[in-house]
């Protein structure tokens, strides 16, 4: 008997399934019965066919497909020629590479990379870390934010010694940023 | 915080190890794509500086590698050791490491972005990953202002970073979910809550050796600790997914699955020529054997190391040398038994 799949060898590996009570027999040479995987005990396939290889740029590419795609575009494409002033990137050459050049570039193509950035993260909002140094004007603001929520819950609890100490806090605070 | 190599972490059988990475870029210079020689000196200095020359305790144990300085086999060899992504070894201009000690931390200089800071800790230790990235960050800011906005956070390269700047991702070796066919049905349910899955070399990387990388998607919009949390949330599942797999496959087939550790056990330790695919498959196995009480006098610590070791660099350079194909299976088959035997 030769076998099923390549007919050309002899078969030596004879293999019956029963699946829902529905009988299948094979009859396959050892070459063929490797390669179909029919003989592996705990029936492991490759998964490599799920990862496609995958890049940022080919995502990047299919985000910015949707956004400067003609819909709602009126027909015609204002980014052709953007260009950030500071480092001299192009929008162009951004949407090939899925890399910019300078932090100005986020102001200089704000208009295209919002929807962009909306598109990828579904967010435009950073909430994590604040630099320290950079961020110290924010992190002021920020506690400030803070002491007037704690201000509030203090005058609804007549807490006025509290609420007087707080209020003190929050001008001082109110001072350094200006 | 171990080195990933111990398998001393939490989880260990079955979280090979935890990185977090977080993309940087200083203020006042272009971004890498757009800066000149010049300026990418600047970065290397004013980074290295930060480091090498603050007050902290931290900065006795780094040190400096330009990757002009390294030899080809030297610069591969960083990459199979995660210490530096295959992108940077490729800058033979202005591209620099700084690697502490143990190999716990390495910050990468002008790769896509001027700093990426990187974390790596043995088994499921996310969060202390995050914890030494964070310090790490605070003493590089001590001395660097980086490119930061009030409302898109850290500015990166490349706008899939943007925000925490950050990647927060787990090796893991999963054998019993592949055996038992139910691998495909939890990672897509893995990727329904934004994480993606990724082979042992990162992106675009093939799966081997039962080896999935999970990491966050998304950088915006979510806290650092939120990422950190929600990665951890859903290794939980897959690592007790993962352990009823290995359960239900001793009780119904623990004869067979003997049969395959011994069966790679014997071929681990007695080939003349592996190659690097069939290397890695093999120590899958012995992994498992291991985490299973299978194989009683094998080491968690010594099959990771092996992971690396049959690397094509590492396997080189045991040698001295630039080898052929087949004369690295040869040479790897070698380096195996020595390091089995010890």
């Amino acid at each position: 008997m030769n076998c099923d799949y390549c007919k050309s060898k002899p078969a030596t590996v004879h293999l019956t399934k029963v699946i829902n009570g529905q009988k299948t027999e094979l009859h396959l040479c050892e070459d063929c019965a490797k390669q179909s995987g029919e003989i592996n005990w705990f029936n492991t396939f490759s998964l490599n066919d799920i990862f496609q290889p995958f890049s940022v740029n080919d995502l990047l590419s299919s985000f910015l497909e949707g956004v400067n795609g003609n819909n709602g575009n009126m027909g015609y494409n204002t980014n052709v020629s953007a260009k950030c002033d500071t480092c001299g990137m192009t929008y162009d050459r951004f949407k090939q590479t899925g890399m910019l050049g300078c932090r100005h570039c986020y102001e200089a193509f704000g208009d295209e990379l919002t929807p962009l950035i909306r598109r990828i993260h579904g967010n435009v909002k950073h909430i994590g870390k604040v630099p320290r140094k950079a961020g110290s004007e924010l992190r002021v603001r920020r506690e400030i934010e803070r002491l007037k929520e704690q201000l509030d819950r203090a005058v609804k609890e007549e807490a006025f010694e509290k609420a007087a100490e707080l209020r003190d806090k929050i001008r001082e605070m109110e001072g350094k940023l200006n | 915080m171990d080195n990933w190599i111990s398998a001393n972490g939490p989880d260990s059988d079955i979280i090979i190890s935890s990185r977090v990475r977080l993309a940087r870029n200083l203020d006042n210079v272009p971004f890498p794509t757009m800066m000149d020689d010049k300026q990418a000196e600047r970065v290397v200095g004013d980074v290295g500086k930060a480091i090498l020359d603050s007050r902290s305790a931290l900065a006795g144990h780094f040190k400096l590698v330009r990757i002009k300085d390294v030899q080809q086999l030297d610069r591969q060899m960083l990459v199979e050791e995660y210490l530096s992504s295959p992108d940077l070894i490729k800058n033979d201009k202005s591209g620099a490491l700084l690697i502490n000690d143990d190999n716990t931390v390495s910050i990468m200089i002008n790769e896509e972005d001027h700093v990426r800071i990187q974390c790596l800790a043995a088994g499921l230790q996310l969060r202390e990953a995050w914890e030494l990235a964070d310090k790490v960050d605070d003493l590089m800011e001590e001395s660097l202002s980086y490119a930061y906005d009030e409302q898109l956070g850290y500015l990166t390269t490349c706008p899939t970073n943007v925000g925490t700047g950050m990647r927060a991702s787990l090796m893991m070796h999963l054998p019993a979910l592949a055996m038992t066919n139910n691998i495909r049905e939890v990672l897509h349910a893995v990727g329904r809550v934004g994480i993606t899955v990724r082979g042992i070399y990162g992106e675009g990387s093939e799966v081997k050796g039962d080896i999935y990388q999970i990491s966050n998607q998304i950088s915006l919009g979510q806290s650092e600790d939120d990422i950190v949390n929600n990665i951890i949330a859903v290794a939980r599942q897959i690592i007790d997914k993962e352990r009823r797999a290995r359960q239900m496959l001793m009780d119904n087939a623990g004869l067979q699955l003997e049969d395959r550790v011994y069966r790679s056990l014997g071929i681990f330790t007695n080939a003349r020529m592996l190659n690097t695919e069939e290397a890695l498959e093999l120590i899958s196995n012995l992994r498992l054997g291991v985490s299973l009480g299978i194989l009683k006098d094998m080491d968690l610590k010594v099959l990771n190391q092996l992971l690396f070791m049959i690397q094509p660099a590492h396997v080189q350079k045991h040698k001295g040398r630039e080898l052929q194909p087949t004369e690295r299976d040869i040479i790897r088959a070698e380096l195996i038994h020595e390091k089995i035997r010890r």
